[in-house]
């Protein structure tokens, strides 16, 4: 380990770490723009540049290995006065427009300019000016802004793997943009604005609507898919202004998908914020008495066994909890969290997890994608498995929709027939994943959310099997949820019952033939409300989307931001979301309604404060009782059984739009239309 | 190609004689590393399409080489031999770097001014001729110089330079390299230095 000298102290380093990394460790900060740790390094901006024993001229410690003996200094008047330089050369064309910049208050240059600028320009020629750049609905370009750091190109080329940014021109003309004008399409894209030292790229929907320092920050973990980033949601007053990532190494490390950060304005639209009575076929606004009342009414009249409940996709753990016992309470063995009809089998707890965990799909070697598009529906997975893909030697293949994944890999057909080939180990790909020490892969929900869904579950535990994906430390395996509340209530057991519980299929029959006179849609929206027939229905959630547009009664809970709740993300990760702001009117936490709606009918639940519902939630599964991930131990699960041979479909259709929030998002709307809706222009063309 | 019709081509593809060029400038480099044979690319693609570069030969390039668009555009924006909009026949490139400039530059420019009656970075009405002023392009020695499509024209003063655009005018060829009583790049004022004799090879004593 190279042992040098920075600033009169020793430091030992890490083999390959630079200069710049050796002084952070020595707690020395170097001043940058270009440098990220999860960037190549560019060695443009010149800002960190420090002196070093036996070389004429200062060098740039972000570009600079660390070698044994070295000795670095950074605090003489020598740096000082090169960083002042640099400074100054920054400053040149840069427009200091930081009274009407979104960046100020949080920009680096701003922040360094304070240490380093002078307290005049010395320059008196006209500033450059740059044309504004189209980066898509989700990024303003100020591009006058940019101070050429490159970290913006840097992420597009490399994290998100869609080369379409790059700096044209040279010298004073250099312009960093996408040279033909078009937006830049890909579910990363938000990251660059908070990358962007400056204010060249700012949040577009966030642009001119609160200054940092107004903003009150709450941490708390995404709802939009099944990855639970972790995020920062800023709050000023009621309203959530903008929703950042939180760096987790194990989860997003620092990134966030675009949906996760730009969804949040739906949060100001189409919300219930109070509850709501169907009268004479028309809801009307009522109290939460009435609006009890009129439940437990109902349920008075109704066999216990003719009422049913579904969990929706961003359903919390508490509440889930909380209706999942008012149900047992009841005595209905009818519910499911499964909205999508996923032939998930929670007899395992490993059969329904990503048990490689996100991190770790750094250590597989192979992979094999079935049923899913993780570039949609996780991707933030996505950029991990790009990450290991750009390490090399991990070959990867698809069964299902064809798609640019962003890296290269083989389409191995869209069928289940291939996959047959495969578990069967028939197919070439068999070998590629036998000959592995560390194969994975990742089931989807296109695979599982069919009628054969339980064979196919089968079949990839065979396959799982049979090429040793799953031995001492290491398990392969693989399911990719799409819906944040699904492992959560398949952890809690928020599933049919033993007796002739009825699933979601089964409900919805029920309803039909009104057998199921009863059925409570806790945030459940993405069924086919056409099918609930003549049955009563009880929404429960936060956006008057398709549940609460067939409602009976609508009991407005909070939306994620509102709340303190748990979810469990694909990985099996407990993590808790907080509360940033209060629900909207009269809306209540959603574990709260399920409390006081069972104490009005005469069922009250034994919990009253949310230490006790958690406690009763480690009562059901221990998985809760921590945060973090445990190996499940493997089992049997799925049912093997024919094939059916429809080509795997895919299940989002469009990213941007998933969710009752993400619906009734402005910005999600306008991405739609952007990226999803017009037939994209082919660049490139063949010779 | 060269937009008569004022719309950037939309479609490109090399000739069959630059393709087989451009397959020898790829075959240069190892396998995949391809791409590095961008910069001879484009030039062919230039020359194919009158002098400039279309976006739409910039992505034939890049589809050949298997890059992505952008980074062919970075390549040909960065040089400035890459002309990224339609020039005359006679692409008049003045160089008016320092050493041009104190041999005379001003002069010369002024001339081609006059002569062709437009400015640097425009072109003549009848399409015949581009103006531009360049950084040097190495013939210091010769200042002050222009080139004018793939020849250099040195030692210039007015008369050489309206001599030469008078000629591409009229349709004719006019000579290369140095206008005045220079052939190459020897001193202008005669040797002052190794004027004797060279000794045969091998006459020297005591060389090995
Ligand atoms: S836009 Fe921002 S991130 Fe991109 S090069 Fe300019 S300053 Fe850097
Ligand atoms: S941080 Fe080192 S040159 Fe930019």
């Amino acid at each position: 380990m190279p042992k040098l000298t920075i600033d009169d102290s020793e430091v030992e380093v890490e083999p390959g770490f630079t200069v710049l990394q050796a002084c952070e460790q020595a707690g020395i900060e170097i001043p940058r723009f270009c440098y990220h740790e999860r960037l190549s390094i560019a060695g443009n901006c010149r800002m960190c540049l420090v002196e070093m024993k036996r070389s004429p001229k200062p060098v740039a410690a972000c570009a600079m290995p660390a070698a044994d003996g070295m000795v670095i200094r950074t605090n003489t008047p020598a740096v000082e006065k090169t960083r002042k330089a640099v400074m100054e050369f920054l400053l040149i064309n840069h427009p200091l427009d930081c009274p009407i910049c979104d960046q100020a208050g949080e920009c680096d240059l701003q922040d360094q300019a304070m240490a380093y600028g002078l307290d005049h320009g010395r320059y008196r020629e006209t500033k450059r000016a740059v044309k504004d750049k189209n980066f898509g609905p989700l990024i303003k370009a100020v591009m006058t802004r940019c101070i050429h750091c490159t970290r913006c190109i840097r992420f597009s080329t490399e994290i998100a793997g869609v080369q379409e940014l790059g700096a044209t021109g040279r010298g004073e003309n250099m312009e960093v943009g996408t040279y033909v004008e078009k937006a830049l399409a890909s579910e990363l894209s938000g990251n660059m604005i908070d990358l962007c030292p400056v204010g060249a790229l700012t949040s577009a929907p966030y642009a001119f609507r609160a200054r940092s320092w107004e903003l009150r920050k709450t941490e708390s973990v995404d709802v939009m898919d099944a990855v639970g980033s972790n995020i920062r949601v800023d709050v000023r007053g009621a309203e959530v202004m903008r929703i950042l990532p939180r760096l987790n190494e194990d989860v997003n490390e620092d990134w966030i998908s675009d949906k996760s950060r730009f969804a949040c304005d739906g949060l100001r639209y189409q919300r219930l914020d109070r509850p709501y009575l169907r009268d004479g076929g028309k809801l009307r606004p009522a109290t939460w008495d009435e609006a009890f009342a009129a439940v437990a009414e109902k349920v008075k009249a109704t066999k216990a066994r003719g009422i049913a409940a579904i969990a929706g996709d961003t359903a919390d753990c508490e509440a889930m909890t909380a209706l999942k016992d008012l149900m047992a309470a009841l005595g209905s063995p009818h519910l499911d969290c499964r909205q999508d009809g996923a032939h998930l089998d929670a007899s395992h707890r490993a059969g329904y997890l990503f048990n490689t965990s996100i991190a770790g799909i750094e250590q597989a070697d192979a992979c094999l994608l079935i049923g899913t598009n993780p570039r949609v529906e996780a991707p933030i997975v996505n950029a991990r498995l790009r990450k290991r893909f750009l390490a090399g030697g991990f070959p990867v293949a698809l069964i299902g929709k064809k798609t640019d994944l962003t890296f290269s890999h083989k389409h191995l057909g869209t069928t289940p027939n291939v996959l047959d080939k495969v578990a069967s180990g028939a197919h070439p790909f068999a070998k590629v994943l036998n000959k592995a020490k560390r194969p994975m892969l990742i089931l989807g929900m296109g695979a599982l959310a069919r009628q054969d869904g339980a064979a196919i579950l089968a079949a990839a535990r065979k396959i799982a099997e049979d090429s040793g994906m799953v031995n001492d430390g290491w398990n392969g395996f693989n399911v990719l949820h799409t819906a944040a509340a699904r492992v959560g209530g398949l952890d809690l057991g928020f599933l049919p019952g033993k007796m002739g519980g009825r699933d979601v299929a089964g409900i919805l029959d029920g309803a039909g033939m009104g057998e199921v006179e009863i059925v409570y849609l806790l945030a459940a929206d993405e069924i086919d409300m056409d099918r609930l027939g003549g049955a009563f229905v009880i929404y429960q959630g936060h956006h008057g989307d398709a549940g609460a547009g067939r409602a009976d009664v609508i009991l407005p809970g909070g939306a994620y931001t509102e709340k303190n709740a748990t979810y469990v993300n694909t990985e099996g990760r407990a993590q808790v979301a907080r509360l940033a702001a209060y629900p909207p009117g009269e809306a209540r936490e959603d574990w709260k309604i399920v409390r006081a709606l069972s104490a009005v009918l005469g069922k009250p639940l034994p919990f009253d404060s949310l230490q006790q519902v958690r406690a009763r939630m480690a009562e059901i599964n221990a998985n809760f009782a921590h945060t973090g991930v445990v190996a499940a131990p493997w089992g049997t699960f799925g049912e093997e059984g024919r094939l059916d041979p429809a080509p795997f479909a895919s299940r989002l259709a469009n990213f941007y739009m998933t969710d009752p929030i993400s619906r009734a998002s402005p910005t999600m709307a306008k991405c739609t239309e952007a990226f999803v809706n017009p037939a994209r222009r082919r660049t490139g063309t063949d010779g | 190609m060269s937009g008569e019709t004022g719309m950037p081509p939309t479609d490109f593809a090399f000739t069959s004689g630059n393709k087989k060029l451009a397959k020898a400038a790829v075959a240069k480099y190892p396998k995949g590393r391809q791409a590095s044979a961008v910069m001879p690319l484009l030039f062919l693609a230039q020359r194919q399409s009158g002098g400039w570069l279309p976006t739409a030969a910039m992505e034939h390039v890049a589809g050949i080489l298997d890059m992505p668009p952008i980074r062919v555009y970075e390549v040909a924006t960065f040089y400035s031999m890459y002309n990224l909009g339609p020039v005359g026949k006679h692409h008049v490139q003045v160089c008016t770097n320092l050493s041009c400039w104190l041999m005379g530059s001003d002069e010369v420019a002024d001339s081609c001014r006059k002569t062709l009656g437009v400015d640097f970075g425009e072109t003549t009405e009848d399409g015949l001729f581009t103006l531009s002023e360049v950084e040097c392009l190495g013939a210091c020695v010769n200042a002050p110089m222009m080139q004018i499509g793939d020849d250099y024209f040195e030692d210039l003063d007015v008369t050489a330079t309206e001599g030469i655009l008078n000629v591409l005018k009229g349709g004719g060829t006019p000579k290369p390299g140095p206008q005045g009583a220079r052939e190459g790049c020897e001193p202008a004022g005669g040797l002052t230095t190794l004027t004797e004799k060279p000794e045969a090879q091998g006459e020297r004593s005591g060389e090995a």
